[in-house]
């Protein structure tokens, strides 16, 4: 198992913000656009995270236009540029699932001190 | 020629390639093997050196292949195997073969022993179909028809259960993703036959 994991640590990321379910995050992307490459962000709420070591994702959720978009990421990707952490939650579950079904106020997240 | 390595299966994980893509990968300690015996035209009637792997206290190797290994002046060694080379006198008894013999980019043959499913069902074993599980069926799982009625015998190659796994397996055309001369290992895209620990044979590929 530590040779499996010696080869992952290789390919982590140390530069990863302290974040978890509940917290609002704002994720830089890197879109490739035939040769071109540009930086998009995407914020809004982690509603889950899973997985260990390399294979590890978060599902962030953010409602555009009155539709419900989830973008899962990889969390050492090198695809995204950077994460930050805009706002932590406090929340009771680690897979917020049940924000789907809310909308407006009732998927207010209240803020961890 | 083909180049050929021992190694073992140390398990499966993900790297990401340079534009960010996950590549499923299998990490093989590949080596380091020490050449055994050289099998040469007047000697043996064909090329070959012969490969030994993983270091193995005496007591537990048989008087058999003590006397072998120290005819060639080595510790004993667990696992030996055959690859048939151009020429033989290229090689040096006693010399070590390492992972660095294959580059990323390059494309492999990965063969080992499959894992053992015991006595399986045709729908495992064949990919057979199966039948309604509800609804008053009472055909579920079975093999269905064996054949004609005719012959009055079921002809010879049927696919019915029985033993599943645990055989010899080749799996052709994996793509080397990685070399880690230091650490012995290989980052092959994909899967390869076997459980961890077992031993694989790096060869590679006849497709390329």
């Amino acid at each position: 198992m530590d040779l499996l994991k010696s080869v992952e640590t290789e390919y982590l990321r140390e530069d990863i913000p302290d974040f978890r379910p509940g917290d609002t995050v704002r994720v830089h992307v890197k879109v490739v656009e035939g040769t071109r490459e540009r930086i998009q962000v995407f914020e809004g709420t982690v509603i889950k995270r899973r997985g260990s070591g390399l294979n590890e994702t978060f599902t962030v959720r953010r409602v555009s236009y009155g539709v419900g978009v989830e973008r899962c990421f990889p969390v050492h990707t090198p695809r995204v540029q950077k994460i930050e952490v805009m706002r932590k939650g406090s929340v009771r579950r680690a897979k917020l699932y049940y924000l789907r079904k809310l909308s407006g106020k009732a998927a207010r997240i209240k803020e961890r001190v | 020629m083909t180049k050929t390595i021992l190694g073992t299966k140390v398990g499966m994980t993900q790297v990401f390639d340079e534009t960010g893509r996950i590549i499923p990968v299998t990490v093989i300690e590949a080596g380091p093997c020490i050449v055994v015996q050289k099998k040469t035209i007047e000697n043996d009637g064909y090329n070959a050196i012969q490969l030994g792997f993983r270091a193995i206290e005496e007591k537990k190797s048989n008087k058999p292949k003590q006397g072998h290994f120290a005819k060639a002046e080595l510790k004993p060694l667990r696992y030996l195997a055959e690859c048939r080379v151009a020429d033989a006198a290229l090689y040096e008894q006693g010399q070590e073969i390492k992972a660095d013999l294959f580059s990323a980019g390059e494309w492999v043959d990965v063969i080992g022993i499959s894992k053992g499913k015991g006595f399986a069902g045709g729908i495992k074993r064949h990919g057979m179909h199966r039948g309604p599980m509800a609804h008053g069926s009472k055909y579920h799982r079975g093999s269905g028809s064996l054949g004609a009625k005719g012959p009055a015998r079921v002809f010879l190659g049927r696919k019915l259960p029985g033993r599943l796994g645990g055989e010899r397996v080749t799996v052709q055309k994996l793509l080397v993703v990685k070399v880690d001369p230091e650490r012995n290992l290989l980052l092959v895209k994909g899967a390869v036959p076997g459980p961890k620990k077992s031993l694989v044979t790096i060869k590679s590929s006849v497709k390329a």
